[in-house]
């Protein structure tokens, strides 16, 4: 994953609230690879899909991404162009997955949203969208930013994992599954 | 002062960085066909699945659940879990495994979902578990693959809501209308950021399986996990299971769970109080889980709010509820297909005819085969129901088990998003017994009257 700091184009209103993941990309096309690319299916069924084409940016209403934990959904929205997404409120679960593939999901005031239109900056330093300021988690900000991998990150610190884990395992040894296909 | 919550997430919690965000110890991970991404991530970058031991893997979301030709693209994924696992040495519940079922309910079931453990899953109702004391909940394929790759998960500690629920359930409700209630009042955004504990007299009551329905539905109230602390009902439940602890080690984690609750003087971030005498048997009538109502209401009028669903659900405001029809039920998922569910649903529908065509799909092989046992198959099949095999089946639709276009379902799954059954269907949530009674009438109906005498 590349970092960004800034991303300017048109932003595209999507007004509805609690779009939820199974609108993002219906079910049925989830058995795809990922290299076949996912734009096609992005809210595939939802009438009014093509007045989007186009957005960099996407304005959306309260609870979006609501639902399933399915990062195709993401997927959908990266592939199909759109780099930040700016909502009142979004489903904890989609939120972290945009972040984990360098979708920013800007969380807003409905006025400060309300104003906006045409074609917009969004900067991650200022935290800030044609200058009205958005909340995203620090962690969330350095991580688009940085374009950083929590893997990496994590296979950094092994050895405080094994340490961890080894006196984990000594005081809850019932935490480990017995064999369960051997009784 | 601590809560349960806070108590889970100290022991499993590895380090915490500057920025709060905390590096966190997972004890199960279990992976489903959707998991491909997350496996494929990993072969991109080499890496070999750092503890297979606390892996387990079942077919679920495309498993068939009638004979006849499996499609190429569902034969495909399912051949690609039971490839990834093969190749991973992770224990794998295919299709013919009698362990076989939806994941929230093999957990469980096969004692691997136990009081005070991390569980993680590439699904949102992975909450179920949090029944047990567990701290669990759905992640996406990325972190799928971070917990593939180092048993851990980098989370920021979530403050913890209570809903406390006392007094007595009238017939009639169950904790799928508790659910339903308290997100149709909060809506779908409402435990937003929050990890949940369930408490008060009416959860202490409930069976397992309730609990784990109220957990479930966890996740459509906006939070991504839900908790009841363990308790006798709890233990009695997991004793004995293929996967849990035995002997002296039983006696020890039983020890150990007791003192897993949240302290009398414990804070909460937010406090949220419920009389059970006060619901009623809800249905929805929109396309979000928070569009429900008590089964005795009419329609909405038609606002700004409620327009779009009205005229995808294609209602007409200020008609009462009850009597609209129905095409069609569904008896099944992770939230409702359990064996008590199947049970709820074949008391009512004893001795009746279903007017609708229905598919009743159990949440396990297990689940099946002891349903079959105890009648209660043959009750759906007398009824005019279709008896099918485990799977999230007509719940996600993955499988090719669809609502058709247009078509009115009475479910008891946790979603009725748009195009959710199927592109176009038409999804009104209820509990089993109220699905039960929806066949028998062939509408919407209040499953109370059909319930005297009988339980
Ligand atoms: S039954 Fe439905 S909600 Fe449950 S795991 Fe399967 S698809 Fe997800």
């Amino acid at each position: 994953m590349t970092g960004w700091t800034r991303v300017e184009g048109p932003a595209l209103r999507f007004p509805y609230d609690n779009v939820d993941t199974d609108q993002l990309i219906p079910a049925r096309f989830m058995s795809t690879p990922r290299s076949e690319g996912y734009g096609k299916y992005f809210l595939h069924d939802h009438p009014d899909r093509d007045t989007l084409n186009g957005a960099t940016i996407l304005i959306a209403g309260r609870n979006f991404g609501c639902g399933s934990s399915r990062e195709a959904a993401v997927y959908a929205l990266a592939d199909f162009g759109i780099r930040a997404v700016l909502a009142p409120s979004f489903g904890d679960i989609f939120a972290a997955n945009a972040v984990n593939n360098g979708l920013l999901p800007a969380a807003m005031d409905p006025e400060d949203i309300a104003s906006l239109e045409g074609t917009l900056t969004v900067d991650l330093e200022t935290c800030t969208v044609g200058g009205r300021p958005f909340r995203l988690d620090p962690a969330a900000r350095d991580k688009l930013v940085n374009g950083w991998d929590d893997i990496d990150l994590t296979l950094s610190r092994l050895q405080q994992i094994e340490t961890f884990t080894r006196q984990y395992h000594g005081t809850i040894p019932w935490s480990i599954p017995t064999q369960g296909d051997t009784r | 002062m601590t809560t349960l919550f806070d108590k889970v997430w100290d022991r499993h919690e590895i380090l915490r960085r500057d920025d709060g965000v905390s590096l966190i110890f997972v004890d199960r991970h279990l992976v489903h066909e959707g998991s491909h991404h997350a496996f494929r991530k990993l072969a991109e970058r080499n890496l070999p699945v750092k503890r297979a031991d606390l892996t387990f893997g079942v077919t679920d979301h495309y498993a068939p659940t009638r004979p006849g030709p499996v499609p190429d693209n569902i034969r495909g994924m399912l051949s690609g879990l039971l490839e990834n696992c093969a190749k991973h040495g992770i224990r794998c519940f295919g299709p013919d495994d009698p362990r076989q079922g939806i994941v929230h309910v093999i957990g469980p079931e096969q004692g691997l979902t136990l009081p005070g453990l991390t569980i993680n899953c590439g699904d949102s109702h992975t909450s179920t578990h949090g029944a047990f004391g567990a701290i669990a909940f759905g992640i996406g394929a990325s972190e799928v693959a971070h917990v593939l790759a180092t048993q851990t998960l980098w989370q920021k500690r979530p403050p913890v809501m209570r809903l406390t629920v006392d007094g007595d359930l009238a017939p009639g409700v169950t904790a799928k209308d508790i659910a339903l209630g308290w997100i149709a009042r909060l809506g779908t955004g409402g435990a937003q950021g929050h990890a949940v504990e369930y408490a008060g007299s009416a959860v202490r009551a409930m069976s397992m399986e309730a609990r784990m329905t109220l957990c479930n539905l966890s996740i459509e109230g906006g939070a991504r996990s839900g908790m009841v602390a363990p308790d006798e009902t709890t233990f009695a439940y997991l004793q004995g299971r293929p996967f849990a602890p035995a002997g002296a080690a039983w006696e020890q984690a039983c020890d150990d769970w007791r003192a897993l609750a949240s302290d009398d003087d414990a804070r909460f971030s937010r406090d949220i109080r419920i009389d059970a005498a006060e619901i009623a048997p809800l249905v929805t009538w929109g396309t979000s889980p928070e569009d429900a109502l008590p089964i005795t209401g009419t329609v909405p009028e038609r606002t700004d709010r409620t327009a779009e669903a009205l005229a995808y659900m294609g209602l007409t405001p200020g008609r009462p509820l009850a009597g609209t029809p129905v095409d069609q039920v569904f008896i099944g998922s992770c939230t409702n297909g359990r064996i008590e569910d199947l049970r709820a649903a074949a008391a009512v529908l004893s001795g009746r005819t279903a007017k609708v065509p229905g598919l009743v799909s159990p949440g396990s092989a297990a689940v099946k085969k002891r349903a079959e046992e105890e009648g209660l198959a043959q009750i759906f099949t007398d009824a005019g129901l279709t008896w099918a095999a485990s799977g999230c089946s007509m719940c996600v639709g993955m499988n090719g088990d669809t609502v058709e276009a247009g078509k009115r379902c009475a479910s008891t799954t946790n979603r009725n998003f748009r195009g959710r059954q199927g592109q176009g269907a038409r999804t009104h949530l209820m509990s089993p017994a109220m699905a039960a009674a929806a066949a028998v009438a062939g509408a919407l109906t209040d499953v109370r009257p059909m319930l005297e005498g009988r339980t």
